[in-house]
């Protein structure tokens, strides 16, 4: 057996488990609550008071305009100078989720608003209530418009997770850096999380074609291709 | 019975509807007919309350809302009144993402918490009476404009309301379209559903409506039984309306290929 084969069997076992144990985890949970913050802020700013509404631009304003990487340690490096000391996974968690959240609302608002005004009317008119006009006509109408958008944000995040490792969460590329700090084998390791990173992102790909085909599949103004 | 009494609606500085009242019978049919921005749609908008009204007070059976400027009126208040009634629109506003049976049965599932199965029931009946039990599980997108119009017909009668106010409910269609919604109506008029059309359409005014009200700029010019409106307009500018209505049709005939 090649060396550079026998190198990256024997990493696979670690680097598997740092993606399993971390990357994951922090992808879906920060995306979970990512997207739950970007509804809020969303509907805040469409519908909420003016004050609110600007807050939540503010946020919005911050986060999109400063690196990810300068937010993360801001949580873990900079906070713990305020007295607010977080572990690892929870700081990368909370600046995740910060992200997600910003980026989704601008994408979720967009959303809301191209559901024509007359889907809002005919709801009324058949009686249902504003928060049931949202649940049932609105949001899944937007849904369809989010989703491609959205999926494109979540495979970002899968693949930024690996910002992580600079504030020593121990996940897949950090798992991988390790693993060259006694082996000396840059190349092979690298490419190795790479093509993890890679098998994640497509995975996830495919997962967003099937539900864009399931969302797509009353017809209209965007055909849906098989 | 429904009264809009003294109903202003203003829009900023610019009068939409300056000091209507008519009264609707319970059964009958009335066709709202004026040139386009004279106050029609706002009107019967003002009625089930897609648009609040400045001042006035609008009544349906017994509910009864005054509308008073600067005052706001509460959403439980709007949401009885809005109730009796249904509305079909221009440009049909069917949901797309539900089948067209749950489109019909979208209200009785979602607002009177009907099982299921039951509100399937009258929904499927319903689509019957507008000729598309056929067509019961397709999706919006794949109906004509007829088709569709006639869904929404069904939609805004499944939670029975006192009155169904139709806004343009042709104007979208081409001629033979335009026919089937327009016997649909008329259908409905022959049951006595108490009906209030906004309308171009001098063909669906005139089969199907009693009682004809002539809006311009706001303000009710003449209104009285249809066919003494349309046959013998007592007022000038009623006269000259009515006249390029019955031209258009002639034009839209003539201009075929």
């Amino acid at each position: 057996m090649p060396h550079w084969l026998q190198l990256m069997l024997d990493s696979l076992g670690p680097l598997l488990w740092a993606a399993l144990a971390f990357t994951i985890p922090l992808t879906l949970l920060s995306f979970v609550f990512g997207l739950a913050l970007g509804l809020i802020s969303a509907l805040i700013r469409l519908f909420g008071p003016r004050p609110l509404a600007a807050v939540v631009r503010f946020y919005v304003w911050i986060i999109r305009g400063t690196p990810l990487l300068v937010q993360l340690f801001l949580i873990f490096y900079g906070l713990p100078s305020a007295g607010i000391l977080l572990d690892a996974f929870p700081a990368a968690l909370i600046g995740f989720t910060l992200n997600i959240g910003a980026y989704s609302s601008e994408i979720i608002r967009a959303a809301i608003s191209s559901v024509a005004k007359g889907q809002w009317e005919a709801s009324f008119s058949i009686g249902m209530s504003w928060s049931q006009t949202m649940r049932r006509t609105i949001l899944p109408q937007a849904a369809r418009v989010a989703v491609p958008p959205l999926s494109n944000t979540f495979i970002s995040l899968v693949k930024d997770t690996s910002l992580a490792a600079a504030i020593t969460v121990p996940e897949l590329f950090q798992a991988a850096q390790r693993i060259v700090a006694v082996t000396y084998e840059p190349l092979i390791l690298y490419i190795e999380a790479a093509l993890i990173y890679l098998a994640i992102s497509s995975i996830l790909s495919a997962l967003q074609a099937r539900l864009e085909l399931r969302l797509g599949r009353y017809g209209g103004f965007m055909e849906a291709r098989a | 019975m429904i009264e809009l009494s003294h109903i202003v609606k203003k829009f900023g500085d610019h009068t939409v509807l300056d000091d209507v009242s008519i009264t609707f019978a319970e059964g009958s049919v009335t066709a709202l007919i004026g040139p386009s921005g004279g106050g029609k749609s706002t009107l019967l908008r003002c009625i089930n309350l897609l648009e609040t009204p400045t001042s006035g007070t609008v009544q349906i059976g017994e509910e009864r809302i005054e509308f008073h400027p600067g005052r706001k009126v509460g959403w439980a208040a709007i949401q009885k009144l809005r109730r009796k009634t249904g509305m079909v629109f221009q440009n049909f506003q069917l949901f797309p993402h539900r089948t067209a049976i749950e489109n019909v049965s979208e209200s009785l599932t979602t607002v009177l918490k009907w099982p299921k199965e039951r509100a399937r029931q009258r929904a499927l009946e319903l689509l019957e009476k507008v000729g598309l039990a056929h067509k019961a599980d397709a999706w919006p997108a794949t109906l004509s404009g007829g088709q569709q119009q006639r869904v929404a017909i069904a939609r805004a009668l499944a939670p029975s309301p006192e009155v169904l106010l139709c806004d343009e409910p042709t104007s979208a269609l081409d001629p033979e379209l335009a026919g089937e919604v327009v016997e649909v109506l008329a259908q409905l008029a022959r049951e006595g559903t108490t009906m209030v059309i906004a309308t171009h359409d001098l063909r669906l005014a005139s089969t199907i409506a009693q009682e004809a009200v002539f809006l311009d700029a706001g303000i009710v010019v003449e209104k009285g039984p249809s066919r003494a409106l349309f046959g013998d307009p007592q007022r000038e500018r009623t006269r000259r309306f009515i006249a390029t209505l019955i031209q258009k049709p002639a034009e839209q005939e003539g201009s075929g290929i």
